[in-house]
């Protein structure tokens, strides 16, 4: 056996006790919300592994939730490529249509048991936003889902859907009028109202417990595909690709495979208009550390520390920070991140829609247009996993206008 | 001895609270920060706290944001604030000067960088909104090193055992968010404030500033009965906001409005002393 010159890391060990992954996330909130993070973080400590509570959960994620979510092979798509095989873990096919929803049972279970009465949530695309409203109006409890006013204009599908649900859209046109500052008003919402007031990220990003709660909750989807892959070909896949905006469908996919180091992780960003035209999102490729809602991790931000407008042509990839955890993995060099454009991602959309019968969102699309590259430079008896993260029906209009197309 | 400490022994000596108004440097415009503060020196204040503007203020209401917003709009930055404060420093060399902001801009300056350059700035404390006392120990220590005081914020959720801890790391004084909610919100009682503050009381020897919806002179004057030093800041950027197009009426008004508020607090304490003897 070699010598053990690397210090093999424990992957499932992470975050520590107080949230750290490395250097990266953490606790970097005012002290209006320490409390508060005490509380749900007590909470969250003490049901993590009750078996009432995760019985109910699984409980949800089969019935309401429709899970477990199939591992599709592309064929056609594969053989198009003419490299390795396909494979699409199907969360588009969750209630409501995304990943998202795996996260928001998860943290209303545990809102109710906290007695909590009232939802907040903050979204870009409107599928975290659809998935807290979804929630809310199953248990009855108030919800509002801030929302930039940029991002209400061209996802008008999403913001109907959660108007629907009984939810409150609160449009938000501070800032760049995206999800960063959605976030920002949901946190001054939950300072305000935090007797009563259940605070529901969206992605794995946010101060601790955040990161490792949206994580559990997503791992589901890794979960899953380890079993599946495993049972349908006796091996682990070669490659797992998913987008990454905050990552937590990212997140949900690799975390249980961070530890077969056989096996390829790619995260995949939004360049939009390209990298060097700085009119993108990718904040792993292109950004440096730093501290923003409440956690230290990757940032995008001006050379005196200023957050600066992000661009994507996807709604929920238009972030500039990143979960955590996806921070310390790039350091590590155990996930490797990358960015397509917008054009890129838009031929993604098109090429899955008119291959497989499927009609990815934006989000998605970037995942696979990094698979469209990928999949080529491997042999045909290699793998690789993409995590199908959302459907694109709420993306037509934006194609469409991209394309000249009034609907 | 750090200015703040050597301006709460003197206020008390005389029976006196502290005035703290709050600005955010380069609010409405770079060129106007220096002279209001001056005039704020001159209205009555005892200590200055100079915001630095961020693009995603967290802890704030949209009064301070919109402040935020309107300086970056004339390019103010970190270094940009440390000007100021050296500028500030020159014609004034016994105001305490404190900056409040956020993390993330020191985080790309350096903290070594920048405390050395606060120091020579003249700068006397830092309160970094998004930094609580788990993360900031090695900062803490910097600034305290450079003889720059860590000051950190008490919340009305804030527990025996947090408060002990803050009040630790914490020098110069502690600030009491008055209120749940961000700057600038609305309603604030006096009750549960002075409540808390006796309590807060039992673990710190450190004046004890409140701030976060105190918007008018009989607030202020209500707060300046329990507390050390009473912090003004949106009722007084409001005013900045409005009238960024009339420097002059916006000078005048500040200063009016700051003046009312000392007036208030030394007319309270006045009448309450004489209640005491």
């Amino acid at each position: 056996m070699k010598a053990m010159t690397n210090k093999k890391v424990d992957y499932s060990q992470f975050p520590d006790a107080t949230g750290h992954f490395g250097r990266y996330g953490g606790r970097f909130v005012a002290e209006t919300l320490m409390e508060a993070l005490h509380e749900l973080n007590e909470a969250w400590q003490g049901y993590r592994n009750d078996p009432e509570f995760l019985g109910e959960l699984d409980k949800d994620l089969a019935r309401y939730v429709g899970r477990p979510t199939p591992i599709y092979h592309a064929e056609r798509w594969s053989r198009q490529l003419g490299g390795a095989q396909i494979y699409l873990k199907r969360e588009d096919l969750n209630h409501t249509g995304a990943h998202k929803i795996n996260n928001t049972v998860g943290q209303a279970l545990l809102a109710a048991r906290m007695g909590k009465t009232r939802l907040i949530a903050e979204t870009g695309a409107g599928q975290h936003g659809v998935a807290s409203a979804t929630v809310a109006a199953r248990l009855g409890m108030e919800c509002v889902v801030y929302m930039g006013t940029d991002d209400i204009k061209r996802q008008a599908l999403n913001v109907y859907r959660m108007r629907l649900l009984g939810a409150t859209v609160q449009p938000v046109s501070s800032g760049s009028r995206t999800l960063k500052d959605a976030l920002n008003e949901a946190l001054r919402d939950w300072v305000t109202n935090v007797d009563d007031t259940f605070y529901m990220i969206g992605t794995v990003a946010g101060p601790h417990p955040y990161p490792l709660m949206v994580r559990e909750f997503q791992a589901v989807i890794g979960r899953e595909t380890r079993e599946q892959m495993l049972a349908d070909h006796g091996c682990l896949p070669d490659a797992l690709v998913a987008c990454v905006g905050g990552g937590s469908n990212a997140i949900g996919l690799f975390h249980p495979f961070l530890n077969d180091s056989e096996v390829a992780i790619y995260g995949v960003e939004a360049a939009g208009s390209g990298i060097d035209t700085g009119r993108h999102a990718a904040t792993l490729c292109a950004g440096q550390p730093g501290v923003l809602h409440g956690n230290r991790t990757y940032l995008l931000n001006d050379p005196n520390g200023q957050i600066v407008e992000t661009h994507s042509v996807s709604a929920g990839l238009d972030y500039p920070g990143v979960g955590p955890e996806h921070a310390w993995l790039k350091d590590l060099g155990r996930a490797q991140y990358v960015a397509v454009t917008d054009d890129e991602a838009l031929q993604g959309f098109h090429a899955l829609t008119r291959s497989e019968g499927i009609i990815p969102a934006l989000e998605s699309s970037h995942a696979l247009a990094y698979v469209a590259k990928l999949a080529p430079t491997l042999r045909p008896d290699q793998r690789i996993v993409v995590n199908l993260s959302g459907r694109g029906d709420k993306d037509i209009y934006t194609v469409a206008t991209l394309e000249g197309i009034q609907l | 001895m750090n200015r703040i400490t050597r301006r709460f022994e003197a206020l008390q000596r005389n029976g006196r609270k502290a005035l703290i108004p709050y600005i955010t440097a380069g609010d409405p415009r770079p060129e106007l920060t220096v002279p209001i503060m001056h005039a704020l020196v001159e209205a009555g204040a005892d200590i200055i706290e100079l915001g630095v503007p961020f693009s995603d203020p967290m802890a704030d209401g949209p009064v301070i944001q919109k402040a935020c917003e309107r300086a970056l709009a004339h390019g103010m930055s970190l270094r940009g604030v440390l000007d100021l404060a050296r500028e500030f420093r020159r014609t004034d060399a016994d105001t305490p000067l404190v900056l409040m902001g956020y993390l993330n801009p020191i985080e790309c300056m350096g903290h070594d960088s920048f405390v050395t350059s606060a120091r020579d700035a003249g700068v006397d404390g830092v309160l970094t909104v998004d930094l609580p006392p788990e993360e900031a120990a090695e900062f803490a220590q910097a600034l305290e090193a450079n003889g720059i005081a860590p000051i950190f914020l008490l919340a009305p959720t804030t527990s025996d055992q947090r408060i002990q801890q803050i009040a630790k790391m914490a020098r110069g004084y502690l600030y009491y968010v008055s209120l749940k909610g961000v700057t600038g919100s609305a309603t604030l009682n006096t009750g549960e404030v002075a409540a808390k503050l006796a309590a807060i009381r039992t673990h710190t020897q450190l004046p004890l500033g409140v701030g976060f919806g105190i918007k008018d002179p009989p607030t202020a004057a209500a707060i300046a009965a329990v507390a050390d030093a009473v912090v003004v800041g949106s009722a007084l950027v409001t005013k900045m906001g409005e009238l960024a197009d009339d420097p002059e009426r916006m000078r005048r008004e500040v200063v009016e409005l700051a003046t009312a508020m000392r007036q208030a607090m030394d007319r309270h304490q006045a009448s309450a002393a004489v209640v005491t003897a």
